[in-house]
C-alpha cells in the first residue's frame, strides 16, 4: 500500500489544476418532482483526477454522478463533459456515455450473455469495433481484472466479487475517459470487497479519471486526490484527504466521519 | 431409533463405504408407493382411475382402430365391413381436406412450399442447424416464395385465385402468416406502449385497447363486409388478405400485452447499464432488453399462437372454408351420412397434432435459454 501512495502522490502532483477541466459542473439543481435533490452544484474535474464522493444515504450522490451521463436529467446549471455540454440533445449524449464509463452497486451485468459478450458488445455496437480485436480486448482487462479463466460462463454462475469485477472490465472495454463508480462495493461480502478495491486501485493508477461514491475510506486515503463530502444535496467540504480525515472543517462532516471511522 | 434391526457398526474416518440404499427408497416399487399409494385418498383416486380406464380404453380402440373400416365406397359398405369408424370416409375426401379447391394440376406447388416452410423452419427453431446463417436468410425470403408459389401469376405460374384456397391449407396459410406478421408487430406495439414520447404510446394504447376489446368474429366482419363501405369504390381488396390483415391486427394487439409483462419484468439496472455505454435506444432493445423480456414471455406468446391458430376456424363465418368448414360440409353428402364423429375427430387430431407441438417446442426453449442464466 505504501507503494501505491507514493505513486498516487507522484500522480497528483502531476495533475495540471490550470489546464482544460473534463468535466465542469456549474450552477446544477435537480429536483425529483417538487424534492429539490441537488441544490447548486459545482465541481470540476481535471483529467486524470481520482475524486471520492462520500456522504449521509440520501444526501444526493448517486444521482450527482448519474447526471454526468445522464442517466438523470438535471434542471438548471451546466454540465460540461469532455467539452460536450449535456443538454437534451440525444447525439450529444450517446458521445458523452461512451466516454464515460460506470459501474454500478449491483453490478447489472447483461445475464444472458456470457461474460465475453458482456465485454464485447459495447465496443461491437458503439465503437464499430471488429469481433475479433473486440474479444481481444475483452480477454486483456478480464486478465487485468484477473478473471480470464470465466470468460465463457454467465453471470448467473460468478460471485458478487466476480461479477463486479467484470463490469469494470466492461466499463474499460469501451475505452472511457472518465468512470463513474456507485458505491461498487456496497453489495459485496467483506472479502469480496477488497479483491473489487483491489482492481479499483491498480485502475487508479493508470492515471483514469475516476469519480468514485464510496464508504471505503481506507480506499479514499490511498488512492483519492481529492475528497468530496456531500449531504442533502449540496457540496458540503472538499479538500485532499490527508486535510479532509485529519482536520475536517465542517461540523457535518466531522460528525460523519465520527460516526463512519468508529 | 431402533437399533435392533440396523446393524450398528462404526468405520474409520472417511472410510465409509458406500451402502445400499434402505429397501423404498427408490426403484419402481418406491415410485408406486410414493406417486400411487401414498395416502388412503390416493388409493382411492388410483382405483377409481383405474376403473375408468379400463371401462373407456377398450371401446375405444376397438372403434378407433379394430373394428374400424379403412376402405369402403360408401357408409353403407362401411356398416356392412365392421361395426367402428368408417375411416374410408376420411381417406377418400383426404386430399380435399388439404388442397380444397386448388386446381388439382397445380397442387404441387402446395407440396413444394409445404416443404419449402419444413425447410425454413429448421433454422429458424433450432439454433445448432450447421449453415444457420443462410438458413435465416432463406427463411427471410421465405414468405415472398410461398406467395409466389401460392398464388403465382408471375414468373411463369398460372395465377390460383384466393377463392380456391382452404381446407388444411387454410388454415395453414392464415395461421403461419398471422404468427409470422404479429410477432414483429406486437413486439413494435409493446415497445411503443412503454415510450416516452405521448403520442406513439397513445396510438399504440388505443389500438391494442380497440383490438382486445372487440371479438375476433366481429373482427372478421368487419373484414368481410363493412370494410368495402370504407375503401373507394371499384377497389376490389382481396377477402384472404383483409382476414390477414385482421388475424394479425388482433393478435398483435394480445402479443402486444403478453410483451409488455416481459419488458416491466427487466430490472431498471439492464436499462441504465445498457445507456451506460451508450448504445442506442434500437440496439439496446435488441441486444439486451428484448433477449430477455422474450424469454420471460415465451409461455404467453405461444399461448398467444396455439389460441390464433385455433381461431383460424373462425374464418368458416363469412364463408372461407378451412378445415372445420369442409368437413363441416362434407357432412351433407348423401353416400356418406352420419359420419360426423370421424370427421370431427380427424379435425380435432390435426389441431391437436399443431397446437401440442408448439407447446413442446416453447417447452424446449424455455430449458435451453434457462441454462446459466439464473443464479
Ligand atoms: N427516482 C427518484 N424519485 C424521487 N426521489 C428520488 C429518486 N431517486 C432518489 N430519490 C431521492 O433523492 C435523494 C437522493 O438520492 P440518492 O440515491 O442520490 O442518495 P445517495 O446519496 O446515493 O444515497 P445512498 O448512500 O443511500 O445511495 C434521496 O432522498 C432519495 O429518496
Ligand atoms: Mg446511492
Amino acid at each position: 500500500m505504501a507503494a501505491v501512495e507514493e505513486l498516487a502522490e507522484t500522480v497528483a502532483s502531476s495533475i495540471d489544476t490550470s489546464g482544460e477541466p473534463i468535466i465542469r459542473i456549474s450552477g446544477m439543481h435537480k429536483w425529483y418532482g417538487d424534492f429539490h435533490v441537488l441544490k447548486d452544484i459545482n465541481l470540476t474535474v481535471q483529467p486524470r483526477e481520482r475524486i471520492v464522493v462520500c456522504g449521509p444515504s440520501g444526501s444526493g450522490k448517486s444521482t450527482m454522478i448519474r447526471c454526468i451521463n445522464r442517466l438523470e436529467e438535471h434542471q438548471q446549471g451546466d454540465i460540461v463533459v469532455d467539452g460536450i455540454e449535456m443538454t437534451g440533445n440525444l447525439k450529444n449524449i450517446d458521445a458523452v456515455r461512451s466516454e464515460v464509463g460506470m459501474v454500478f452497486q449491483h453490478f447489472n451485468l447483461f445475464p444472458h450473455m456470457s461474460i465475453l459478450d458482456n465485454c464485447t458488445y459495447g465496443p461491437i455496437w458503439v465503437r464499430h469495433m471488429p469481433k475479433r480485436e473486440a474479444e481481444e480486448r475483452a480477454m486483456h482487462f478480464l486478465e487485468r481484472v484477473r478473471i480470464p479463466e470465466q470468460a465463457l460462463k454467465f453471470p448467473g454462475q460468478l460471485s458478487g466479487g466476480q461479477q463486479q469485477r467484470v463490469a469494470i472490465a466492461r466499463s474499460l472495454c469501451m475505452d472511457p475517459k472518465i468512470m463513474l463508480f456507485d458505491e461498487p462495493t456496497s453489495a459485496l461480502d467483506p472479502e469480496m470487497i477488497n479483491e473489487v478495491l483491489g482492481t479499483m486501485v491498480e485502475l487508479a493508477e493508470t492515471e483514469m479519471t475516476m469519480i468514485c461514491v464510496t464508504h471505503e475510506m481506507g480506499f479514499a486515503r490511498t488512492v483519492a486526490d481529492r475528497v468530496i463530502f456531500m449531504d442533502a444535496g449540496q457540496i458540503i467540504e472538499e479538500n485532499k484527504p490527508n486535510e479532509f480525515f485529519s482536520n475536517p472543517q465542517h461540523e457535518r462532516t466531522q460528525l460523519f466521519l465520527s460516526q463512519i471511522l468508529h | 431409533m431402533s437399533s435392533q434391526d440396523q446393524a450398528v457398526q462404526s468405520y474409520a474416518p472417511g472410510e465409509h463405504p458406500d451402502l445400499p440404499a434402505p429397501m423404498l427408497t427408490s426403484g419402481p416399487l418406491f415410485w408406486i408407493k410414493e406417486n400411487l399409494a401414498s395416502s388412503w385418498l390416493n388409493i382411492t383416486l388410483t382405483v377409481i382411475t383405474a376403473l375408468f380406464l379400463f371401462v373407456v380404453i377398450p371401446p375405444l380402440l376397438n372403434w378407433a382402430f379394430l373394428d374400424a373400416v379403412y376402405v369402403a365406397a360408401d357408409r353403407n359398405e362401411c356398416r356392412e365391413l365392421g361395426s367402428g369408424a368408417c375411416w374410408a370416409f376420411v381417406s377418400e375426401r383426404f386430399t380435399f381436406f388439404v388442397y380444397a379447391f386448388y386446381p388439382s394440376g397445380e397442387r404441387w406447388r402446395v407440396d413444394l412450399a409445404f416443404i419449402m416452410l419444413i425447410l425454413a423452419l429448421v433454422p429458424l427453431l433450432y439454433d445448432k442447424t450447421p449453415y444457420r446463417g443462410y438458413g435465416l436468410i432463406y427463411a427471410c425470403l421465405y414468405p415472398f416464395i410461398a406467395y409466389w408459389l401460392l398464388l403465382g401469376g408471375f414468373f411463369g405460374l398460372e395465377e390460383v385465385e384466393t377463392h380456391a384456397f382452404g381446407g388444411i391449407m387454410l388454415n395453414m396459410v392464415i395461421g403461419i402468416t398471422g404468427i409470422a406478421c404479429s410477432l414483429p408487430l406486437g413486439i413494435l406495439l409493446a415497445l411503443g406502449r412503454q415510450s416516452e414520447m405521448p403520442v406513439v404510446r397513445m396510438l399504440c394504447v388505443v389500438f391494442i385497447e380497440f383490438f382486445r376489446g372487440v371479438p375476433l368474429i366481429t373482427i372478421l366482419f368487419v373484414a368481410s363486409t363493412m370494410l368495402s363501405y370504407f375503401l373507394p369504390p371499384g377497389s376490389e381488396f382481396d377477402l384472404l388478405l383483409r382476414v390477414l390483415i385482421m388475424v394479425t391486427l388482433f393478435s398483435a394487439a394480445y402479443l402486444a400485452e403478453v410483451i409488455r409483462g416481459g419488458l416491466q419484468a427487466i430490472p431498471k439496472g439492464q436499462f441504465e447499464a445498457s445507456d451506460s455505454m451508450g448504445l442506442k435506444y434500437w440496439q439496446s432493445m435488441r441486444l439486451i432488453v428484448l433477449p430477455q423480456a422474450l424469454k420471460i414471455s415465451i409461455p404467453g406468446i405461444v399461448n398467444s399462437f396455439i389460441g390464433l391458430f385455433k381461431d383460424t376456424t373462425l374464418v368458416l363465418i363469412i364463408g372461407l372454408l378451412d378445415l372445420l368448414g369442409l368437413g363441416k360440409s362434407a357432412l351433407a353428402d348423401a353416400k356418406w351420412t352420419g359420419l360426423s364423429n370421424e370427421i370431427y375427430l380427424s379435425v380435432a387430431v390435426f389441431f391437436f397434432i399443431c397446437c401440442f407441438s408448439m407447446s413442446r417446442y416453447s417447452l424446449y426453449l424455455e430449458r435451453k435459454l434457462e441454462t446459466g442464466h439464473e443464479r
